[in-house]
């Protein structure tokens, strides 16, 4: 079986996010860009699953422009057996990677597709979803358990109730949450070894796919804050203030 | 004119609340008509609390033994069937509705809007990015149906005062059966619901283990709380996932917060930043919590929680 991974570069998840004084965007010149930290977690689980002998082959896939190669290699080098890094320029929106991704998926013929369930810059949380919509096949959202068995995926989903366990035929999309595993470091000989891996690359145009960017954002803000309050010096002040917000009876 | 159409989120024949933060943030761009659909194995109970959701025209039943449990790709065909009567197609931005509505967009060939926050107009919205430290006003095309999760925590749950009338619909989309639901297994608890409660108590990594988390149950039984945690807590196997609060846990928006033992990641703001008041207990001085709580103790937190229990 061979698993695609989606592999997004994103504003590393230390960084400070800086709106730009004019609304046009936010601050990405010069600050550290990492692997989407969900996509590490679904690049891991592809990875234990080819250990285990139930996958052959872990593809990731990049979509973003040409200069994303050294996140690639990063991909690469915590041990997929190669890359395909569709090229773009312009930020795409979910239903457009969606329809990009299907193209791959018709070339490659994955037994699964894995990927985070959403990235950290947009916190769109979609593509996943629609690329198995687009796809006719199951998905399993937010997932932190994953167990194969023959053509069968019993995926624990992280729900709002609680756990869910859903059956689901292969291939099928799974979109994984943060507690599914611990991605690995990435070691300096596997940097070495990643440099002969093969890097296929298509430029997103090539694809012919309708792009699907219907979306326009006017202004970027910073976040209203919320102002600092005041410090009480034990407890029966803290109750006196709640109860004078009547928040406490 | 904008006709609105809401997925209700339901568990066990309740309506879960989120569905009724959707209706209001229907109303705030001042839909034509707003209409709840319910799909489920047996919709009648569920459909009767959305009809008395205030603005709500018409409750919409589509029953089927395949819609019993909540599975995306057996909903999303049917609602994008009965969707393309209206302008705007809304799910909360629960798990439920964050599984769900990028179906629908994807059927529909539209992009969604994720996690809208408030009204500009009937096709502007402002939303969050990066965890909440960038807003976006976004636009959406006006001759395409605009799909849409709505952030519960930014919106009031509409009243209770309507009488919408409620219709069967039934629906031709073929269902796959590709995917089967196993089982859901629920933190069994009779505290107030962590989604929608007005105050919760929540307790992070200082709380040191799953035993010592009792000094936070006792307290939010006291206040009639419900529990929450940080990352590290969950992480740590003090509670259940369930309970965490922040970006990637819940998002919420309780009249009282009281965070015991919680430095304030920023992921874990992100969670409670729509709190009405926000308490801080820690016995750093200086972590980052205390710069956005009204109010502030430093010191112990497990002499402070049983002494606040006791003066209540």
């Amino acid at each position: 079986m061979k698993i695609l991974v989606g592999y997004k570069r994103v504003v590393d998840y230390n960084v400070r996010i800086q709106v730009k004084p004019d609304g046009s965007g936010v601050i990405t010149d010069g600050v550290k860009l990492s692997a989407n930290p969900f996509d590490d977690i679904a690049l891991e689980e592809a990875l234990r699953l080819r250990d285990k002998g139930l996958a052959t082959e872990v593809v990731v896939v990049t979509m973003g422009s040409a200069d994303s190669q050294a996140h690639i290699r990063n991909g690469l080098a915590m041990g997929a057996n190669r890359a395909i890094h569709v090229v773009t320029d312009a930020a795409i929106q979910p239903l457009t990677a969606a329809r990009a991704f299907l193209k791959l998926i018709e070339k490659e013929q994955p037994g699964l597709v894995l990927m985070g369930k959403q990235a950290i810059d947009d916190d769109a949380s979609q593509t996943g979803q629609m690329l198995a919509t687009l796809w006719g096949r199951p998905q399993a959202t937010f997932a932190s358990a994953i167990a194969i068995e023959g053509g069968t995926a019993r995926v624990t989903r992280e729900v709002d109730a609680g756990l869910e366990t859903l059956d689901v035929d292969l291939p099928a999309v799974i979109s994984v949450d943060l507690r599914l595993n611990e991605p690995r470091f990435i070691k300096l000989p596997d940097i070495m070894k990643a440099k002969s891996k093969p890097m296929e690359t298509v430029a997103l145009a090539d694809l012919g796919i309708e792009p699907a960017d219907h979306l326009s954002v006017s202004l970027y803000a910073p976040p209203a804050k919320r102002s600092k309050g005041v410090m009480v010096k034990d407890v029966a002040e803290l109750v006196a203030a709640l109860k004078n917000k009547g928040l406490v009876s | 004119m904008s006709r609105a159409l809401i997925i209700a989120e339901h568990l066990n024949g309740r309506l879960n609340s989120a569905t009724a933060r959707c209706v209001s943030c229907a109303t705030a761009f001042n839909a034509a008509s707003i209409d709840v659909l319910v799909l489920s194995d047996a919709p009648q109970a569920v459909a009767e609390q959305a009809a008395k959701l205030s603005g709500v025209a018409k409750v919409i039943c589509v029953q089927n033994a395949a819609n019993g449990h909540a599975i995306a790709q057996v909903l999303a065909p049917q609602i994008a069937d009965i969707a393309k009567a209206y302008t705007h197609v809304f799910g909360p931005s629960t798990t439920f509705g964050k599984d769900l509505m990028p179906c629908i967009a994807a059927l529909l060939g539209v992009a969604q809007v994720s996690d809208l926050m408030s009204v500009e107009s009937s096709h502007s919205f402002k939303r969050p990015i990066y965890a909440g430290n960038a807003i976006i006003t976004v636009n959406a095309p006006a001759d395409r149906t605009v799909v849409a999760t709505v952030r519960t925590a930014s919106w009031p749950a509409a009243g209770m005062d309507g009488s919408a009338a409620i219709e069967t619909a039934s629906v031709s989309a073929e269902l796959p059966t590709h995917t089967r639901f196993v089982s859901l297994q629920q933190g069994k608890s009779d505290r107030p619901d962590l989604q929608s409660a007005s105050k919760v108590v929540s307790g992070g990594r200082a709380l040191g283990s799953a035993e010592n988390f009792a000094v936070v149950y006792s307290l939010a039984d006291k206040l009639g709380a419900a529990v929450g945690a940080s990352r590290a807590a969950v992480d740590a196997g003090y509670v259940p996932n369930e309970l965490q609060v922040g970006q990637t846990g819940k998002i919420i928006s309780p009249d009282l917060y009281i965070a015991a033992g919680i430095s304030g990641a920023i992921q874990h703001l992100t969670g409670i930043k729509d709190a009405g008041t926000i308490v801080a207990i820690n016995k750093d001085s200086e972590a980052p919590i205390f710069e956005v709580a009204d109010f502030g103790l430093v010191g112990d937190l497990f002499q402070i929680l049983p002494e606040l229990e006791k003066a209540l």
